[in-house]
């Protein structure tokens, strides 16, 4: 690929690397558009059913996901198509924790985040030491081990999956302050982590820290002559967006009540790949966007009442769609406001 | 385990490693010379085994028949496919390039649901390869396995044949270690990309079509294939046809034994063997350039 970019134009180039070259600088607003964003979906629950409310939850713990992988993808360069494993383990180890009689929530964040980052570590230290396309088949390749050890043994409950009878509790000196059993709890605890989670990663990214990774996605070659040992800050970007993802699967075990194989299979992995790409690879907003995008498309392309008989046929719809957005807007729904901004002004 | 156990599973460890060869070697190929990751390469194998169902009544027991016409099939497919979509993925980045044939399974699949539906499939193997011929004490080994490992191996003997020995292997193996230069030197590299990719897709057909009798056909068995052969080509190395078939007779082995001795745990020593690969040689058994 090197010898081509060195005749491409500067934006093949970007192109070439796989990502924007400054993740955040086009995030125009600042604070005000995120907080903003808050507020208005904290206000939701006044206005909207619980199916909506549910269909927000869901958008909001795959935004979690999805921003869990941006700091692999977009801010590092690391293309990983085995992110699932980790939302997959979060969440097994939510249920596993939980036992018959229940679990705190003080304990099962924890066990969730903390089994998913463990795994991160071995799969990182070991996919760490390819690069390209070698990266994303041995990702995908762990993940589909984790997945065949949920799917075939008797630790997971096998192809079935598990239920989760009692949604985890937070209980300070025999007060419940918290139980995500009930559906506005659930709701303000997936909104608060999404906020948590999306001010982790930006504070992440303003750091020494993001600058070295911004550094080792431009130019890893150009970044160890400066004196950066740059494995332990590509495992370090790893292991965090394990446990992001893995907070995300504690979230999506309490939402669901249940978890089954199919959580770490592949095809989970690669359609968190697609929110990211949909909103915009190298941007935290388009990551949040991309996760909304992705699944009111899913569950648009799934409804008969809109569809008919096509609905049946969805993979199809969205195989087409994802061909046509992919082929028609490579940088996402937030590139389209810069390319029309582009347009507009000649 | 006795004797006659063991060489039935080595027999089976051969026939399986063989069978995940054709369709690595392509994917191998695909990768080391045109840069594109292919997550649609386990649709093409899904494709030949369907191909060999759907077949099967037009051509009876002239199984050879059967299998050269499914062949040139998919490589019609194949060089159309190139024409119409692949030959647009070079220029972009991996991340696309996984995105783009992520989707094209979704295509495929959908498409093999509404033209042939989800029900599994049987697909008999030639009258004349019944039976089988006794391994000592009551085993018997199926003459069809034994056809189909004579079968890859003289097939992965002719690609080693056109690899190493002719112009067009010339030009691949050139194409492997080093693109560019190849373009430079005047070689029509667009026509290369799509005898290659059609190559690929023939291969990856034919080991379905060969399977089908053995493991009847059924949706998403494409994808099993495609990331045991992605373990195959990074145990072997991108672009090397050696190290992949070495890869695959490991895996066969390692997946073979494995379901022997370790029934619940099998699916994981494949993977084991991958780290241990990649703890020792990242870059895989035989790397290929510089």
């Amino acid at each position: 690929m090197a010898p081509e970019a060195a005749v491409a134009t500067s934006d093949e180039v970007v192109a070439d690397v796989g990502v924007l070259p400054d993740i955040g600088r086009h995030e125009a607003g600042g604070w005000t558009v995120p907080v903003a964003a808050a507020l208005i979906v904290a206000a939701l629950p006044l206005v909207i059913s619980p199916y909506g409310q549910d269909l927000v939850v869901r958008i909001a713990i795959y935004a979690i996901f999805a921003l869990s992988l941006e700091l692999l993808v977009g801010a590092t360069g690391l293309v990983s198509l085995g992110h699932a494993a980790f939302l997959g383990i979060g969440a097994y180890a939510t249920v596993l924790g939980s036992g018959d009689s229940g679990g705190s929530i003080a304990l099962l964040v924890p066990l969730a985040v903390g089994a998913a980052a463990a795994y991160a570590v071995v799969v990182g230290a070991l996919s760490l030491r390819t690069r390209g396309v070698y990266f994303i088949m041995v990702t995908l390749a762990f993940a589909q081990m984790a997945y065949f050890v949920i799917h075939d043994t008797k630790v997971g409950g096998g192809s079935d999956g598990i239920f989760l009878y009692i949604k985890p509790t937070l209980t300070v000196a025999g007060t419940t302050l918290l139980d995500l059993d009930d559906r506005r709890a659930l709701y303000y605890t997936v909104l608060g982590a999404l906020v948590f989670t999306y001010a982790l990663i930006a504070m992440l990214l303003r750091s020494r820290f993001g600058h070295a990774l911004a550094g080792i996605r431009v130019n890893e070659q150009r970044m160890r002559a400066a004196g950066f040992s740059t494995t332990p800050y590509k495992l370090a970007a790893f292991v965090v967006g394990g446990a992001l993802a893995g907070l995300a699967g504690f979230l999506l075990a309490a939402k669901d009540g249940a978890v089954n194989p199919e959580l770490l299979s592949w095809h989970e992995s690669g359609a968190v790949l697609l929110m990211l790409i949909f909103g915009g690879i190298g941007s935290l907003r388009g990551a949040v966007l991309g996760a909304v995008a992705f699944t009111l498309l899913r569950e648009l392309f799934q409804s008969e009442a809109l569809l008919g008989p096509l609905a049946s046929h969805w993979q199809l719809t969205l195989g087409l769609t994802i061909i046509a957005f992919v082929a028609a807007l490579p940088r996402g729904l937030i590139g389209l406001g810069a390319r029309l901004r582009g347009v507009a002004r000649g | 385990m006795d004797l006659s156990t063991f060489l039935v599973q080595c027999l089976n460890a051969v026939q399986y490693g063989l069978l995940l060869f054709l369709v690595a070697s392509g994917l191998t190929l695909i990768f080391g010379i045109m840069g594109v990751i292919n997550l649609a390469h386990g649709s093409f194998y899904m494709l030949g085994a369907y191909l060999a169902f759907a077949l099967a009544p037009w051509f009876g027991d002239l199984f050879l028949v059967r299998l050269a016409a499914g062949v040139a099939l998919a490589a019609l497919f194949g060089y159309l496919l190139e024409w119409a979509f692949f030959s647009f993925l070079y220029e972009r980045d991996h991340l696309q390039q996984v995105l783009l044939t992520y989707a094209l399974i979704l295509v495929f699949e959908e498409m093999r649901s509404i033209l042939v539906g989800n029900d599994v499939h049987g697909v008999p193997a030639p009258s004349w390869l019944a039976g089988g011929f006794s391994l000592g004490g009551l085993m018997q080994y199926p003459w069809y396995r034994v056809f189909a490992s004579a079968a890859c191996l003289v097939v992965a003997l002719a690609l080693y044949g056109v690899v190493n020995r002719t112009r067009l292997g010339m030009m691949i193996r050139a194409g492997a270690s080093n693109r560019d230069m190849v373009r430079g030197l005047g070689v029509d590299i667009r026509r290369l990309y799509r005898i290659v990719f059609a190559g690929g897709v023939a291969l990856a057909a034919l080991a379905g079509m060969i399977a089908a009798p053995l493991s009847s056909v059924y949706p998403g068995m494409g994808s099993s294939v495609l990331i045991i052969c992605f373990v195959v080509v990074v145990i072997g190395g991108i672009g090397s046809i050696t190290g992949a078939l070495i890869a695959s007779l490991l895996v066969g082995v390692v997946d073979t034994f494995g379901k022997v001795f370790f029934a619940e745990w099998s699916g994981v020593g494949v993977y084991v063997l991958m780290a241990i690969v990649l703890v020792w040689r990242p870059e895989g058994l035989m790397k290929r350039g510089a």
